[in-house]
């Protein structure tokens, strides 16, 4: 590859948060139609870098060039005039505004020949509009201006984004964990569209922690450990286990290593369930498995075929509409969710910050949600601060939950660090016979997703029965001894882990039949 | 705004005048009772549309405020105290001393909202409490200076309140004054005297800014901004809009409404001050901010419906004799008053449709 242009160049970054350094001397630069990866777990100082980049926060030390010029951004409004735009892990849309007034929000009149800086100039939604539209068709990225943003689904909106720094005449774009909320097919269509953006003299800075994603789609990456620079390399050069051992700085198991299983009796037994969702639509319809002792049986599919309503219906969150639930020979159905848990359920939620903690108590208390009523931790309705002080401190070492101290509130731990307090309070209780984990791995690093990956393989050689939901296909592979999958409400198929293909799966994810007969 | 809420609005206003018709219809021309009824309801509505103007501009922005009624009653006391000031002090005319009275009672609702404002954005006190904060205050300086310079031995008025330069003109007898005259200006004067029309400034300035107000907020720079910081403002920051610059200007903005909102009770509808006299009219705009779901017609058709069951409890009085007697219970006037009360409560409990508050009203914005 020819040596292109160095369109950004940043030099001996460092940011200093109290506490925290989070850039320690870092050098980052992007050439000219590139895709350049930062690749670095959750708290490497991707973010606080690219933050720098955009003028959101201003650098200790260290110095900026964008197109050769040395620059101080001390506002976005610096970076956009420069050509660099950024894209949100977490949309900077306003969900109540059109996709006009949320791309013309801070540029209102730049659309016009000479710029007007009155702030009671009128807003030209109609030529907006307008321009919107065919900057849209010149880069294949489908929205309709007059819709309302909050209406969109979320692929949509993050077109939304890429069009808003497009509309600022953005040639550099940072796309900060694009993928983190978008489907499969969602991503691909983003893969397609940064494709066709370097194609045009975009270049791309693409943070993520998704190794099979780096190697698809950067020309270069760069990796970032602890708030510096580890290397950069290039996908040529390198593979999974090498960017995992620079990410994590030691060697990880991306392959989950564990014994054959041993399945026993039937612990969950689901016959003809059907549940509603929230819009009250059926999106379980007729659903029958059973789940053994000793074994993990994954859900595959396609997020929103049903899955988020099983789970909720399997730990009795939701109502049903008919069929029935019993987990150890008793049945559950309608019951309500503490006789779930009392049965010996143990639940890891989709959603951890909104149905797995409560963000705003303490680890301490976080760790007993499930017991506090009983004794040791409850006696005659009063709480045993001791109780609850031995149990957390022992739950914390036992399940290496990083965190000053256990009277720290959980909305303050890192989402790697949540997750396992989740995963303690979960799994340490006695008595659990079957564990619901749904997206137990969603948006971790490396490190964490391995750590919960063992977690969940020891609980299985421990003789508990396993259902595993998951939209990330190659976890559900890893880890399953059986797959189901699901799509459209019903469970397709039901196989065997180790006889089925990728491609098999996920073909019957997009709801092909199935020909041959189930293993 | 939706169609509903205006017609369910246009509803109870009817009814409201119905009810007066109904009574008085015998001796007096309805057409007479409903013109009357109206212009009382304009002029009753004016604090309230201008308080909930005041709220609509602080919350869109973000801030929450409801130091509405403390804005009000102060903007009430210094704007009543200015005039007098310069009519027997330094003895300037009415007219300019009521033109310094408003423009000060403006800027003192002004700088009561920018306290409201440092301490919601710079402090990021709970903004219930610096709105309650507000409120105290007002009481507090209003109350203790009106007795400290009218009433006590040896101040500046000497133990008794002097005449007040007396209050804002109609419409009608404006033009007559600046066209010199009953026959100048084609003798619109006549034409609008006792009519509907026949307004004082505050209430014609207060119908004119809520179309303002509209333009500005949905079709303006300005208006985009302001709603992008009072629904995300981290995106209206990452586009390079200085969110709390935004909010300090909106609420100062609003606090100037509350100020106008304010002039209406001592410049323009009695020319006297009474301790705690916004008796609660700050926190009815508010409602009516709701009910109108934080937009400006709404919120003024929302007043208007307040304006008419007051302009009801006010018109019943003229009719006490012919209150038929199974209906006697409106012949206590504080039942007819508890209406705009039972109003507010009816309106807050969301019976007619749901309404949204901007997301990140009275939320301070951390980077």
């Amino acid at each position: 590859m020819s040596e292109k242009k160095i369109v950004l160049d940043a030099r001996g970054i460092t940011k200093q948060f109290p506490g925290v350094l989070a850039n320690d001397l870092v050098d980052f630069d992007l050439r000219e139609g590139e895709v350049h990866a930062l690749l670095g777990e959750n708290g490497a100082g991707k973010s606080t870098l690219m933050n720098v980049l955009y003028g959101l926060y201003k650098a200790d030390s260290g110095e900026v060039k964008v197109n050769g010029e040395n620059l101080i951004l001390s506002s976005p409004r610096d970076a956009i005039y420069k050509g660099i735009g950024m894209v949100h892990q977490h949309f900077m849309l306003v969900p109540v505004f059109s996709v006009t007034e949320n791309i013309m929000l801070g540029a209102e009149t730049d659309h016009r020949a000479t710029p007007n800086e009155s702030p009671l100039v009128k807003l030209d939604r109609k030529e907006v509009a307008q321009k919107v539209k065919s900057l849209s068709q010149q880069y294949g990225l489908e929205v309709e201006p007059a819709a309302i943003v909050g209406d969109l689904p979320v692929g949509v909106q993050q077109r939304v984004e890429i069009v808003k720094a497009l509309y600022r005449n953005a040639n550099i774009l940072i796309l900060d964990e694009p993928t983190a909320v978008l489907t499969p097919q969602e991503a691909d269509d983003l893969f397609r569209i940064v494709h066709e953006l370097t194609t045009r003299g975009v270049s791309i800075v693409f943070i993520t922690h998704k190794l099979k994603e780096v190697l698809a789609i950067a020309d270069r990456i760069t990796v970032m450990r602890g708030g510096k620079v580890v290397g950069t390399t290039t996908p040529q050069e390198t593979d999974e286990h090498q960017l995992a051992a620079m990410m994590v700085g030691r060697d990880v198991i991306l392959t989950v290593e564990k014994e054959v299983a041993h399945p026993a009796d039937d612990v969950l037994l689901v016959e003809k369930l059907r549940v509603r969702d929230v819009r009250d639509i059926e999106t379980v319809r007729g659903v029958s498995f059973t789940v053994r002792a000793g074994e993990i049986l994954g859900i595959a599919g396609v997020q929103g075929n049903g899955q988020t309503e099983l789970a909720e219906a399997l730990t009795g969150l939701r109502r049903i509409e008919g069929g029935t639930i019993q987990l150890a020979e008793k049945n559950l159905t309608g019951k309500t969710p503490r006789i779930f848990t009392e049965s010996g359920l143990a639940h890891i939620p989709e959603d951890r910050q909104r149905h797995g903690l409560v963000l705003g108590y303490t680890v301490a208390d976080n760790m007993v949600l499930c017991d506090y009523y009983k004794a040791p931790f409850g006696v005659n309705g009063v709480l045993q601060q001791k109780a609850l002080d031995e149990n957390s401190r022992r739950l914390i070492q036992e399940y290496d939950v990083r965190t000053p101290s256990p009277y720290v509130s959980a909305g303050k731990l890192s989402g790697g660090n949540q997750q396992k307090v989740i995963v303690a309070r979960e799994l340490s209780r006695a008595n659990v016979k079957l564990v619901v984990a749904n997206q137990p791995t969603r948006g971790l690093d490396v490190g964490s997703i391995e750590y919960i990956h063992k977690e969940i393989i020891a609980m299985r050689d421990r003789g508990v029965a396993v259902l595993l939901i998951s939209a990330e296909l190659d976890e559900v592979m890893a880890l399953s001894d059986r797959i189901a999958v699901m799509y459209h409400g019903e469970i397709v198929t039901t196989v065997d882990a180790k006889s089925v293909t990728r491609e098999q799966l996920g073909l019957w994810m997009a709801g092909s039949k199935v020909q041959q007969p189930a293993a | 705004m939706d169609w509903r809420r205006f017609s369910f609005i246009g509803l109870i206003i009817v009814i409201l005048f119905g009810v007066v018709v109904l009574i008085g219809g015998e001796q007096v021309s309805p057409l007479i009772i409903i013109s009357s009824m109206l212009a009382t309801t304009i002029t009753v509505a004016t604090p309230l549309t201008l308080g909930a103007l005041s709220g609509i501009f602080c919350e869109r922005a973000g801030v929450v405020n409801i130091g509405i009624e403390g804005m009000m009653l102060a903007a009430a006391f210094f704007g009543w105290l200015a005039s007098i000031y310069m009519n027997t002090i330094f003895e300037f005319n009415a007219a300019i001393s009521l033109t310094v009275g408003v423009v000060m009672a403006i800027v003192s609702g002004g700088i009561f909202a920018l306290l409201h404002a440092w301490l919601s954005i710079a402090f990021k006190v709970d903004q219930i409490i610096g709105g309650t904060v507000i409120n105290i205050l007002a009481v507090g300086i209003t109350g203790f200076l009106n007795r400290q310079l009218f009433f006590e031995k040896g101040s500046i008025f000497g133990g008794n309140v002097p005449h007040a330069p007396g209050l804002l003109p109609s419409l009608s007898k404006s033009l007559t004054f600046l066209c010199g005259g009953e026959q100048g200006c084609f003798g619109l004067p006549d034409l609008i005297s006792g009519s509907v029309f026949d307004q004082k400034p505050v209430a014609i300035s207060a119908i004119v800014l809520v179309a303002v107000s509209h333009y500005v907020l949905f079709n303006t720079r300005w208006g985009l901004r302001t709603r992008a910081v009072g629904e995300h403002p981290k995106a209206a920051d990452t586009v390079g809009i200085n969110v709390n610059r935004m909010r300090y200007i909106n609420v100062v903005i609003g606090g100037m409404f509350a100020g106008l909102a304010g002039a209406y009770f001592t410049l323009e509808s009695v020319p006297s001050f009474e301790p705690l006299m916004t008796n609660g009219r700050g926190f009815i705009s508010l409602a009516a901010m709701i009910f109108g779901n934080w937009t400006p017609f709404g919120a003024w058709a929302a007043a208007l419906v307040f304006g008419a069951s007051q302009a009801l409890q006010i018109n019943l009085q003229f009719f006490r004799e012919s209150i038929p007697p199974n209906w006697a219970f409106l012949q206590q006037s504080y039942v007819v008053g508890l209406a705009p009360y039972i109003l507010t409560m009816l309106i807050l409990t969301g019976i007619i449709g749901k309404t949204t508050p901007p997301a990140a009203d009275g939320q301070p914005y951390e980077k």
